[in-house]
């Protein structure tokens, strides 16, 4: 479903990813760990290259990211990004931030879109905040119209940058219940978070990170339980 | 009317003050027409100027330096110069000579204001968060759609009052028109002068309505963004 060969992205002169090869199977739900500044978003984000790869390859559903003559936009669509900072667009009403991307990218007619949106906001618990703007949702309920909106592409993968990172302790479970879901249903995810209970319950395979290397990765009561690394351990240690 | 003027004409020469009412009363008519002038040609620069920024502002963002350069330095040029200089380069050499001294100031403004509102537009566009693009983009938006959908829609409504203050400042740089003598409201002021070589009259009354107008701009400035506010 993904296959990452090698992969080494750069800031100028700061190498961030060094050398990442991992295979990502269809409905598999991997777990991406690792202290801050590891590199876990630059890593999400080359999988959809919202940033651009340094060397190495990327391949989603066998077509290369890296060949000039993909459509990024149209793979895009079958990946979909949830943020650690939401992203709603403040000038769009939640119904509209769903429907938006379905009428401009997927080009559904109108009354399409809304019925979709509609069914999306059921399936997140927001049928009731159709038509009011993000600004008065609280970050739980942003967070779940953000994965809506990403849902509605009818996207193959989903990523998740920490999505529960910037919310309140009591706003995290409504979030993570989404995903849960999600990851029931069959979903291709791969979620960087430091909800360990999270990555217990749902993930299949959980993927330490550190300093751009993917340092080691097992299931992950096997992680968890019994890290063989180090520097997974020192890790482990901190925040277990 | 007259007899009202006469009555504060009166009133003015028992206290004492030297000031003759019926200069302005008889130069009414042509400060009235060098305001429509000033009005057209203030209209007329910030709303050429706004399609040249626009394109200008867009050029400056270009990836490639090379495209940018020109950019760069036509920004430089107008906001880094006189007026009042590129005033004189424009209408004496620049436009054929024997054009109308108010297409050398309409020309002028457009060329002069596209500079600060190319630096408007850029600084508008920079000022929206890099996730709103970067979630667009994850959608599958193309760059114009992202442009179009989300980044412009937001960016506009903070560049409104500073345009709007650009304007105030274009409508007042107009008068600088009076020194090639185009006839609007500053050039009347001076043509009185030059008749009746009185200073306060001429010169007073064309700042009140100088006044009038910026004023009155301010207002509807505040109102447009007191409604954005609270949208
Ligand atoms: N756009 C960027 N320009 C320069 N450096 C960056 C940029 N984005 C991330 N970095 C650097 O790359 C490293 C990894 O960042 P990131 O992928 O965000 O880590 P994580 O998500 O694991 O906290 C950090 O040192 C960060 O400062
Ligand atoms: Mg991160």
């Amino acid at each position: 479903m993904i296959s990452v060969k090698n992969l080494k992205k750069s800031f100028g002169k700061l190498e961030v990813l060094k050398d990442i090869s991992i295979d990502i199977h269809p409905q598999e739900v991997v777990v991406v760990i690792g202290p801050s500044g590891s590199g876990k978003s630059t890593f999400l984000r080359c999988l959809n290259l919202i940033e651009s790869i340094t060397e190495g390859h990327v391949y989603i559903e066998g077509v290369d990211l890296t060949d000039k003559k993909t459509d990024i936009n149209n793979i895009r669509t079958e990946v979909g990004m949830v943020f650690q900072q939401f992203n709603l667009f403040p000038h769009k009403t939640v119904l509209e931030n769903i429907v938006l991307p379905m009428m401009v990218v997927r080009k559904w007619n109108k009354a399409d879109s809304k019925e979709k949106a509609y069914a999306l906001l059921e399936k997140v618990g927001l049928s009731d905040k159709a038509d009011v703007y993000p600004d008065s949702l609280s970050g739980g309920q942003k967070q779940r119209v953000a994965i809506a909106r990403a849902l509605g592409m009818e996207p193959k993968i989903m990523l998740f940058d920490e999505p529960t990172s910037a919310l309140d302790p009591e706003m995290v479970g409504e979030v993570l219940e989404v995903m849960k879901q999600l990851a029931k249903e069959g979903m291709t995810m791969v979620v960087v978070t430091h909800e360990m209970g999270f990555a217990r319950e749902v993930g299949d395979r959980v993927v330490f990170m550190d300093e751009g290397v993917l340092v080691e990765e097992n299931e992950p009561s096997e992680l968890f339980g019994n890290p063989q690394n180090e520097r997974t351990q020192a890790f482990l240690s901190k925040i277990l | 009317m007259n007899d009202f003027i006469l009555v504060i004409q009166d009133m003015l020469d028992t206290v004492g003050i030297d000031f003759k009412l019926n200069i302005i009363v008889e130069y009414l008519p042509f400060f009235l027409r060098g305001t429509l002038i000033t009005i057209g040609v203030s209209l007329a620069g910030i709303f050429i100027g706004m399609v040249l920024g626009l394109f200008i502002g867009m050029g400056k963002m270009a990836k490639s330096w090379i495209i940018k350069l020109p950019f760069v330095w036509y920004v430089n040029f107008f906001r880094g110069t006189p007026l009042l200089v590129q005033l004189f380069i424009i209408h004496f050499a620049v436009m054929p000579s024997g054009s109308s001294t108010i297409a050398s100031l309409i020309v002028t403004l457009s060329l002069n204001s596209a500079a600060y509102v190319a630096e408007i537009f850029r600084a508008g566009i920079k000022s929206i968060d890099r996730g709103q693009a970067e979630a667009a983009h994850s959608l599958g938006m193309n760059k114009v759609q992202v442009m179009r959908y989300v980044v412009l829609p937001q960016a506009s409504k903070r560049m409104i009052p500073p345009l709007g203050n650009e304007f105030i400042v274009l409508l007042k740089d107009s008068s600088l028109g009076a020194i090639i003598a185009a006839p609007e409201l500053l050039y009347w002021g001076r043509a009185a002068t030059g008749q009746y070589y009185r200073v306060w009259e001429p010169y007073l009354t064309v700042a009140l309505i100088y006044l009038m107008l910026t004023l009155s701009l301010t207002y509807v400035l505040n109102y447009v963004e007191r409604r954005l506010d609270t949208e």
